[in-house]
């Protein structure tokens, strides 16, 4: 199962890479999100860096959305879907793999993101080690979620919109929980953060257990 | 007053609405189906 | 699939009977509900009671009647397991639109506001969100097994999350009034006007949800074997093309 998943996160990771779709529309994306969170809110720099972690995990999570769609997008082409189910590489890691690569892209645009923050919402990055297990924790709920309602809608037509409205729900405890656990790190209380990274944690293994079993049935029907 | 009859209105309309195109619904296909 | 076999006659009796007892029940409801006399607190609004909380009441019960058939369809692969699971997911949705509606109503005259961000309206909210997704992508798989599997998966990841979500967000904010079902308050007792009238309020609510997936079921059921009379009478029509031109085959 490990070396299957480490073949598709390879496979996907090196698509990424020559193709720098990540790189050169999903990170310009999130970018763009933060400074129009920025017109909206008061230009005053008080609401900014106060809705901040908000801003930052709502960013990461239509982030997340964008890496999920093109992960399925890269199999949709030339019957790969046939390709995939009959390839004999264990669905579990398939799974794993694909989400991994998600997560991999997922976090290296957070740490971007947190230079962003820190640079456009004024925001001192205090108690880094919270923040970057907060990060981890919750891109890997986001990412095993995203792949397993991605498989859900991967054969339909309406894929694009109807993934959004599946899956955006699903992830508001991530939404929650990264949030109040940024606030409580950034806040200098990093006891408080301890229920809420319990929840990521309890999310993401959750969704990964569901994936790990649930991903060859949702492939082989889809 | 008017909140509670508003309340009770769109809890009538609602369940009877769905409950009006459940019946429908079932008329409609056995209908296809004898035919 | 196979083709589903034709309700028997006594399901349509049953059904009969659940869809006039709902009758009967819900004009209760409605009925008691009206007349209660006002409270100091909460004026008239809180005649609410009789509605809100059974609706709320209802779409959790549908949530767990889709989970276990879920659970029964992905166990034993039998059509009729899924068409329960769609039928409460999809009935869910209604009562759970009619819970955040009533919740609405009721709140904007007591507590002055439309909407309050506590653990369950919000998880209501989501879960609205959340059906609808799910009934919305079941609407666009194709009759088979396949479907039946996305769909119980889906009800289950919902199930999984509700509890999530509400002590998530009970843990972030508490500001609903204490609960009179899960957390009864000991001054209430069978005397109190409300309690009667929600407590009807409940019955007529399960049975109406009962009657209404009864319905839902035997729609599914007609509407797969419709597709599948539909597809029977394609194949047929391909062959009858084949031949004429080829001549008989062996």
């Amino acid at each position: 199962m490990w070396s299957d998943a480490g073949l598709v996160a390879g496979k996907d990771l090196r698509i990424e890479l020559r193709s720098r779709v990540a790189l050169n529309q999903v990170l310009p994306f999130s970018f763009v999100v933060l400074v129009l969170f920025a017109f909206a809110l008061d230009p005053d720099r008080g609401v900014l860096e106060r809705a901040a972690p908000g801003l930052f995990w709502v960013a990461v999570l239509l982030t997340s959305l964008l890496a999920t769609q093109r992960s399925f997008a890269v199999e949709a082409a030339d019957a790969n879907r046939d390709r995939l189910r009959m390839s004999g590489l264990d669905p579990a890691g398939l799974f794993l793999g694909k989400a991994g690569a998600v997560a991999v892209q997922l976090l290296l645009l957070e740490v971007l993101l947190l230079v962003g923050i820190s640079f456009l919402y004024g925001i001192a990055l205090r108690s880094f080690g919270l923040l970057a297990l907060t990060c981890v924790l919750a891109t890997l709920g986001l990412a095993a979620a995203g792949t397993v309602y991605g498989v859900m809608a991967f054969g339909l037509r309406v894929r694009e919109t109807l993934l959004p409205l599946l899956v955006l729900p699903v992830l508001a405890p991530v939404l929650l929980a990264a949030t109040r656990s940024f606030e409580a790190a950034l806040a200098g209380a990093p006891r408080e953060t301890v229920g809420w990274l319990g929840l990521l944690a309890a999310f993401a293994a959750l969704y990964t257990v569901v994936g790990l079993f649930g991903f060859g049935p949702l492939l082989e029907e889809s | 007053m008017g909140y509670v009859a508003a309340g009770y209105l769109v809890t009538l309309g609602g369940l009877g609405a769905y409950s009006a195109w459940l019946v429908r619904r079932a008329k409609q296909l056995k209908h296809d189906r004898a035919r | 699939m196979t083709t589903p076999p034709t309700p028997a006659p006594a399901a349509g009796r049953a059904s009969a009977v659940l869809g006039w007892a709902s009758l009967v029940l819900v004009g209760a409801t409605v009925g008691l509900g009206l007349v209660l006399p006002r409270t100091q607190e909460q004026a008239e609004y809180s005649r609410l009671i009789a509605v809100h909380p059974p609706a709320a009441w209802a779409s959790y019960v549908a949530v767990g009647v889709a989970a276990v058939a879920a659970i029964g369809f992905l166990v034993t692969r039998r059509g009729g397991w899924d068409r329960v699971t769609i039928a409460s997911l999809e009935v869910g949705a209604v009562f759970t639109a009619i819970t955040l509606a009533t919740g609405s109503i009721w709140g904007r005259p007591t507590w002055g506001v439309w909407w309050e961000w506590d653990a369950r309206l919000t998880t209501e909210a989501l879960l609205l969100a959340v059906l609808l997704g799910a009934v919305a992508l079941r609407r666009s798989l194709a009759p088979g097994l396949g479907r039946g599997v996305i769909t119980s998966v889906a009800a289950l990841a919902t199930v999984g999350l509700l509890p999530v979500v509400h002590f998530s967000v009970e843990w972030w904010r508490s500001q609903h009034q204490a609960g009179t079902l899960l957390a009864p308050d000991p001054a209430t007792n069978a005397d109190n006007p409300y309690i009667v009238a929600m407590l009807v309020g409940f019955v007529a609510f399960s049975v109406l949800f009962a009657w209404m997936v009864v319905q839902r079921v035997r729609i599914e059921a007609l509407e797969e074997e419709a597709d599948g009379i539909v597809l029977d009478r394609a194949i047929a029509e391909r062959r009858a093309e084949a031949s004429p031109a080829r001549g008989v085959t062996a």
